[in-house]
């Protein structure tokens, strides 16, 4: 199954490779990672996605706690939370396809950002569903290139992921 | 005052108390060593950074504290490697100063040049690069904080010269606080409470003591625990000392070369009681069959190792000492009759242990020496003498892990989860580093001996009179047992009949070589290699053809066992 891991990390020189390389050296897969400043500039976040069964997940919460440099980690896959991603896709243009790529782009909301005689560049923001779906309707006409953000995720309402809270449930103090 | 990085590294271990260090000087760290230079740390050279890093493990493992040591920057960090590895797989606490280019020159490829934060990320608990003077001491109390706390492991702290150089005000932090980083050391109540339950309700439990136990200086706890409750104990390699070996109630070791009463025990409990062990594939063989109708206890001051391998029905997540007396105070109240409990189970585990005992067919008075016998004896002369043990790797390493008794923690050293060969010895230096009157013996191969043999030189200038009792085959004798039953006797590369003459090459350095050749000898050789106050190498010529038993292969089960 597909989870959703948010982390805050200490915003230091090597934490990205202590994260990625527990994935790697322990053999977890990553769908995407996603890293970026928070409110506190001395904290990071990260956003992965990753794919296990309950085991390999719960393994990757408790290596992952096991970092120095992290402060905390919430798998919020069963939590309510709001998810996004970004993607820039070009398209080739053409005089035959160009209304088509228009009208899919503004049923997804999306913009088109760059504009020249033979491309369009397509913003997308949305969950991974949305974004795979337009991917999905916008190939035939076209696909030239794509990039993605991976998803960045926060639980929906008041609940934050702070530091507040020991590292770990199985915290006995 | 400002004082130098390197005075400030000086000042640092001597305010934590440190009184050894071990390491190897190069151009990185010359003003780390001209700070050493009479100073009031002491300090030991090696012969190989290696051993420098197994010496302080061995350090560790006997005394319970942070071993240390130091070592240059390119070559001299990446000849730590396995050292750290082998450290990090036992949970060891160690720090290891590395030295490091110049800040500004880190990443250009620069002359003794390694990224070796990077090389170690995967077999250190943590690593720091210190860019700033100013926070070197500060690096120097987290750095040890970390490695001896929570699940002990080797810290790593690379030191740019130019760090080493410059100055600054020297204060010693006197406390640590890390936002990230609080392990968990009271046990749970509840959960406690319910494991407490469970035992009483168990008809044949079995408690599986890894080196969790030795870590947490929870021996006397056990001891109280188990002779109260009469739950028969096994150990991991890892947890050897933990429980007394001679007693009634004790197994011995579980697991591939584990013994029939430890591994059918394990296979038909009830409850089986996991306390600092981590279910690794040397204990458990084939994961799906292994305990298979037992209810489990893990306890464990890593939530990571409960539920890696086999899931746990009573999770308890904290330090040994605390859980172990929280048990006994359970055990103190409680009114069961344990001894009538139990009864039926322990006459089971008697039997077992009597009609399958560690055995093996002695050598006659001019027959080849049998490695057991070897083993016996030494544990014989030496049993009154509380010694402390190191071994190799090998099949060295099981026989005496089998045949030696064991009464007190922190008396094995052993490389549980690496398997490291070139361990042994240079552990066995650490430990007599950290206490010249014991007796330290080490129990070596013939191949292993030789991956460390350079620091007979160590030992002799620093008067570490250990005690090498080489177990010479002629082979790589465990991986030419597995040849022999698992790839159709073709002992590829593993016979080494080429090795040196040990007894001269120990007087090449100027230590004491003996040599027994028959099996009437072997007790000779021993009584005077222990008597000699010099480092000695006793080179016993054994049966090349013996072979260690029980065995489980590997992935099997216990219906599996091959016996003697
Ligand atoms: C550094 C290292 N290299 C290789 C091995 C694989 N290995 C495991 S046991 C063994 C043989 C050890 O031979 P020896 O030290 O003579 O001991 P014996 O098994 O004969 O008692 C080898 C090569 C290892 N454990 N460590």
């Amino acid at each position: 199954m597909k989870h959703t891991i948010t982390i805050l990390v200490e915003n230091r020189f090597g934490v990205l490779s202590r994260v990625s390389g527990l994935f790697s050296g322990r053999g977890f897969n990553i769908e995407s990672l996603t890293v970026g400043e928070t409110e506190d500039p001395a904290v990071s976040r990260m956003t992965i996605v990753t794919r296990g069964d309950d085991k390999i997940v719960e393994q990757i919460n408790k290596q992952l706690n096991k970092l120095i440099d992290v402060i905390k980690v919430r798998d919020v896959t069963a939590e309510e939370f709001v998810d996004r991603e970004l993607m820039l896709v070009k398209v080739s243009a053409t005089e035959k396809n160009r209304a088509e790529i228009l009208r899919i782009t503004d049923i997804f909301r999306g913009r088109i950002v760059d504009v020249s005689p033979k491309a369009y560049t397509i913003e997308v923001t949305g969950s991974d569903g949305k974004i795979d779906a337009f991917l999905e309707i916008i190939k035939p006409l076209g696909l030239k290139e794509v990039a993605r953000t991976g998803k960045i995720a926060l639980s929906r309402g008041s609940k934050m992921l702070t530091e507040k809270n020991n590292k770990d449930k199985n915290n006995g103090r | 005052m400002k004082l130098s990085g390197a005075q400030i590294f000086v000042e640092s271990l001597l305010k934590e108390g440190v009184d050894l260090i071990f390491g190897y000087p190069g151009g990185a760290v010359l003003p780390l060593y001209d700070a050493l230079y009479k100073s009031k740390l002491k300090h030991l050279r090696v012969r190989h950074e290696q051993g420098a890093v197994h010496m302080a493990d061995g350090y560790s493992r006997a005394t319970g504290r942070c071993g240390i040591c130091v070592v240059t920057s390119g070559p001299g960090a990446t000849n730590t490697v396995t050292g750290i590895a082998n450290a990090y797989m036992d949970s060891i606490p160690l720090l290891v100063f590395t030295g490091q280019v110049n800040v500004e020159m880190i990443g250009n490829d620069a002359f003794q040049e390694a990224d070796i934060i990077g090389i170690t990320r995967p077999c250190t608990k943590h690593s720091f690069l210190v860019r700033d003077v100013r926070d070197l001491a500060k690096t120097i109390k987290e750095g040890l904080y970390i490695a001896t706390t929570g699940k002990p492991g080797p810290v790593l702290i690379d030191l740019p010269k130019n760090v080493l150089l410059a100055t600054a005000d020297f204060s010693y932090p006197k406390s640590v606080s890390i936002r990230s980083y609080h392990p968990t050391y009271e046990g749970h109540p509840a959960q406690i409470k319910k494991a407490f339950q469970a035992i009483k309700s168990a008809s044949k439990p079995v408690l599986y003591i890894g080196g969790g136990m030795i870590t947490a200086n929870a021996g006397k706890e056990l001891y109280k625990f188990a002779m109260k409750t009469k739950i028969p104990v096994t150990t991991t390699l890892m947890g050897m000392g933990a429980f007394p070996s001679d007693n009634a109630i004790s197994l011995g070791m579980l697991g591939m070369h584990g013994t029939y009463s430890a591994n059918m025990a394990v296979h038909e409990t009830d409850l089986l009681l996991a306390l600092g062990s981590r279910f690794d594939d040397r204990v458990t063989g084939k994961l799906d069959q292994f305990s298979p109708s037992s209810k489990v206890v893990h306890v464990d001051i890593d939530p990571g190792s409960i539920g890696k391998n086999v899931s746990a029905d009573i999770p308890v997540v904290g330090d040994l000492l605390d859980i172990m007396k929280k048990l006994n105070q359970h055990v103190q109240k409680d009114k069961t009759g344990w001894k009538e409990k139990h009864k039926d189970w322990l006459t089971q585990i008697a039997e077992w242990k009597k009609r399958y005992p560690l055995k093996y067919k002695p050598a006659k008075k001019d027959g080849k020496i049998k490695p057991q016998q070897v083993i016996e004896a030494i544990d014989e002369f030496a049993k009154d003498k509380s010694p402390i043990y190191s071994t190799e790797v090998g099949q060295a390493q099981m026989w005496a892990a089998q045949f030696l008794s064991f009464t007190e923690p922190r008396t094995f050293l052993s490389s549980g989860g690496l398997g490291t060969m070139g361990f042994g010895f240079p552990a066995a230096l650490g430990a007599q580093a950290a206490d010249q009157k014991r007796l330290v013996i080490c129990i070596a191969g013939d191949g292993s001996i030789q991956m460390n043999i350079q620091e007979l030189a160590t030992a002799i200038e620093n008067g570490l009179n250990v005690k090498v009792a080489i177990l010479n085959n002629g082979t790589l004798g465990m991986v030419r047992q597995w040849q022999e039953f698992f790839h159709g006797k073709r002992y590829s590369s593993s016979i080494m009949p080429n090795y040196p003459d040990f007894v001269k090459l120990a007087e090449a350095y100027g230590a004491v070589g003996l040599r027994a050749t028959k099996t009437s000898e072997v007790k000779s050789v021993i009584k005077k290699g222990l008597s000699v106050n010099k480092p000695v190498f006793m080179e016993f010529v054994c049966d090349p053809s013996e072979n260690v038993f029980p065995m489980v292969p590997a992935g099997k089960t216990v219906k599996d066992m091959m016996l003697a």
